[in-house]
């Protein structure tokens, strides 16, 4: 059969933490980077406030404090080995963006700037501390754009919009990927010694949500049939600032340059639930605090938003409440122009959606499904581990959001997605090109694509009455009002039931597209099959857990138990049922205490 | 037809419905859905935009036309074939070159407000294609490289940091290359990122004349 290729390295996935591991494998190793979009069209390139980097350029910081912050705001779920190397790592990593032409915002010294964010903060006196260094609201795109131009330039080799849809494992080894080309509907056989996958995380499971139509978890999905557990999937984050309704996002940079989140009655709140930082606490905190000022009839209207207030009058107020001051001493005090210009993209998406011109009105926002900090279960080299002994699958890698080193935990800090893209896509494309330089190919077999070709025909050729569409809206309403940022037994059992229903129901999808150029019907109905076995394990995984910590918050069960639960969470996925198992967190230097902002 | 359409819903959303309850055939790109990654440019009753920064209430009727953007070979529906695109594009090296390229374990270089300013509004392409295929001088001449190329040319030619300027004037300073320009404005129009296509084209145009990149 034809379309077969060869590589030393197939990475899947082609935003950040793909694009970095391409960089550096490229650089020894026979590679090819594989994605279903263009690589430019990445989720990456929507993040906006900045990557986090104790580099100290206004203010003293220091990895130590990093590592620290990063620990407390994933509940200490985190892995702390791999906390504290990705903190280190950080500094570098951002000169070495510079070095590459990333266009960051320059203090007036011409360094690089940086910016308060949720849960950073100088570990001695608790304040928030300038460690996010960014390029406007669009560090992202800035991020993207940079390493996408570097590809380029090395002459890495892509293969865009082609959908991989499964994995070949031979001996218990990674051998290769199969993938749909859109273009054509032919199916593709890359062999190879190694794979790497960045496919990023599934926030489409939920009805509002941050994240692009393309966030349809395909990388665990992939795996998790393969025999692969999924990691802590009950973690997930819901960010406190989406536009309301739309789910659109609206950076955390908003609060780090002194925007406020106001209640129906005109109140600054936060400072009730996070006394020490207030509108800086972590997004889990700040999500939480939402919901329970709108629970007791405090939206704004009385409807589920409040509001996100960046005028600079009500910033120059509560900056001078706060004592807040400037690097040089002087008090804190923002103009117009200056809002303007530190968060351009903010505002333009404010006049667009909202009609709003956020320097002179306030902007209506709601808690919005944001980030998964679960995923593939890897060591800090990037090499995926399958059991709860932290067994390596010779070959295969996973990096950025499709991966649980776990550097996140429990909640992650923003600015630390970011980081680790670049961290983690860099160390997984060196390792595996060490690992491919003295590895030999695996036989691939040949019928290596019928698995795949039996999927699509099943799909092609269904003949039911269901609407994919249809499945996938009362996917997302059951799991935002059952598995969300509060939930209760009774709430996530209904849900389960509720997926297991949809799950039957998807076997009798049918298609209007029968044919095989550029069929989204195809690809959409996928992707719906991908997002209903991960709704199924994370809210399998949700439902066991009986304490509350970081972004899996329970009514019935309040509190944080170290005793029972402080352990990572692996499920398998087998047919109509989810196995849960435990593997420790690895603690070095800091021991769990309670987390107070 | 879609009968219950809401003032404040955005016309991607709605090619979603009519795709998910109408018509599964239909075929088109799209990721972000706000307007960031640049997939979903379309001709709307006869402009160029971004589906999904577009709402109902903006068109001021309730009749949509979705069009593909013009100038590219169609492969379905409102999908094109973008390399000619693309090639366009790297055509100008557009990645940052130097070849003083700080070592690993240097710092940042430095670099003043001012100097990043200069160059700030360039760096917001997305790589959409609705300037250049609004462009009446790329639907006749596909060889033109573009207003997009040229805005890609242009972030790095003005930034203070790269060395590269000289040898992307070279390739500009070309009758298919910035000189194509015959300044129509539908590029600055088309842009859903507001950049100042039809003035960066001019700067480029002046370093060339001036051979200075002030």
């Amino acid at each position: 059969m034809g379309n077969q290729h060869q590589f030393d390295i197939v990475i899947v996935g082609a935003g950040g933490a793909g694009l970095m591991a391409g960089l550096y494998a490229s650089r020894t190793a026979k590679i090819a980077v594989l994605s279903k979009l263009h690589p430019t069209r990445s989720h990456t390139g929507t993040a906006q406030g900045g990557i986090g980097a104790a580099l100290g350029n206004l203010e003293e910081d220091h990895p130590e404090w990093h590592t620290f912050d990063t620990v407390k705001g994933s509940d200490y779920l985190g892995d702390q080995d791999a906390i504290e190397f990705m903190c280190n790592e950080a500094v570098q990593a951002i000169y070495e963006l510079e070095h590459m032409g990333l266009p960051f915002s320059r203090t007036p010294e011409g360094r690089i700037a940086q910016r308060p964010f949720g849960g950073h903060t100088n570990n001695i006196t608790g304040k928030p501390v300038r460690r996010s260094c960014y390029a406007a609201d669009r560090t992202g795109h800035m991020i993207l754009q940079t390493l996408y131009q570097q590809c380029i330039r090395n002459q890495v080799t892509f293969f865009d919009e082609y959908e991989v849809m499964d994995l070949i494992l031979v001996n218990g080894i990674a051998t290769g990927v199969v993938a749909v080309e859109l273009a054509t509907g032919e199916l593709h056989t890359f062999h190879a010694k190694a794979v790497i996958f960045a496919t990023g995380g599934h926030g489409r499971i939920w009805e509002i949500t941050s994240n692009a139509y393309a966030y349809t978890g395909d990388g665990i999905a992939v795996t998790l049939r393969r025999g692969i557990p999924a990691e802590d999937m009950e973690f997930f984050q819901f960010h406190p600032t989406g536009i309301y309704k739309f789910g659109i996002l609206i950076t955390e940079g908003v609060r780090g340059e002194g925007g406020v989140l106001i209640n129906g009655l005109g109140e600054r709140f936060m400072g009730k639930y996070a006394p020490h930082v207030k509108d800086l606490a972590s997004r889990d905190v700040i999500s939480r605090s939402m919901y329970l000022e709108m629970q007791a009839g405090r939206g704004v209207n009385g409807k589920g938003y409040l509001y996100l207030d960046v005028r600079p009058e009500t910033v120059n107020k509560y900056a001078q409440i706060d004592g807040r001051t400037r690097p040089d001493g002087s008090s804190y005090k923002v103009t117009p122009e200056e809002i303007l210009q530190k968060l351009p993209d903010i505002v333009d998406f404010c006049r667009t959606y909202l009609g709003v011109d956020p320097v002179s009105q306030p902007m209506p926002v709601q808690p919005t499904a944001h980030y998964t900090m679960g995923g593939i279960p890897t060591n800090m080299y990037g090499q995926v581990v399958i059991d709860e002994k932290n067994t390596i699958l010779p070959g295969l890698y996973a990096a950025g959001e499709v991966a649980c080193v776990s550097i996140h935990g429990a909640n992650r800090l923003g600015t630390n997605s970011l980081l680790d893209l670049i961290v983690f896509g860099k160390h997984a494309g060196l390792n595996a090109a060490e690992y491919v330089d003295g590895a030999a190919f695996q036989p691939m077999p040949d019928d290596a694509a019928d698995f795949v070709r039996g999927q699509i025909d099943h799909l092609r050729n269904s003949t039911g009455s269901e609407k994919a569409a249809a499945i996938s809206a009362e996917m997302k309403r059951t799991m935002f009002d059952h598995v969300g940022v509060f939930r209760t037994e009774a709430g996530m059992s209904q849900a389960l039931n509720d997926i297991r229903n949809l799950k039957e129901r998807y076997q009798h999808i049918r298609l209007d597209d029968r044919g095989k150029v550029f069929n989204m019907d195809m690809l959409n109905a996928w992707e719906l099959g991908n997002l209903l076995d991960l709704a199924e394990v994370t809210t399998a995984s949700a439902l066991v857990r009986t304490e509350s910590r970081g972004a899996h918050a329970r009514e019935d069960y309040s509190k944080r138990d170290d005793i029972n639960w402080l352990k990572h969470t692996l499920a398998w996925l087998h047919d109509g049922h989810v196995e849960l198992r435990y593997k420790p967190v690895t603690i070095t230097r800091f021991e769990p205490k309670e987390r107070v902002y | 037809m879609i009968t219950d359409a809401e003032e404040n819903e955005l016309i991607l959303d709605l090619l979603e419905r009519v795709r998910g309850y109408h018509d599964g055939t239909l075929a088109f790109r799209r990721s972000c859905a706000h307007g960031i990654c640049g997939s979903d440019a379309m001709r709307i009753n006869g402009r160029n935009r971004l589906a999904c920064k577009v709402l109902l209430k903006d068109l001021g009727t309730n009749q949509i036309t979705v069009e593909p953007i013009l100038g590219l070979p169609v492969i379905k529906d409102l999908i094109v074939d973008m390399e000619p695109f693309y090639e366009h594009y790297r055509s100008v090296l557009p990645y940052f070159m130097c070849p003083d390229d700080p070592v690993e374990d240097e710092k940042e270089r430095l670099q003043s407000p001012e100097e990043r300013e200069r160059y700030d509004d360039t760096t917001k392409c997305i790589l959409c294609a609705c300037c250049t295929t609004s462009c009446p001088v790329y639907w006749s001449q596909g060889k033109y490289v573009g207003p997009a190329a040229i805005v890609n040319a242009h972030r790095f030619i003005f930034d203070n940091r790269d060395c590269g300027a000289e040898d992307r004037l070279q390739i500009l300073n070309d009758k298919l290359g910035v000189w194509g320009c015959r300044t129509v404005f539908n590029c600055t129009e088309a842009c859903p990122r507001d950049i100042k296509i039809t003035k960066a084209i001019a700067e480029v145009k002046r370093a060339l004349t001036t051979g200075r990149l002030d």
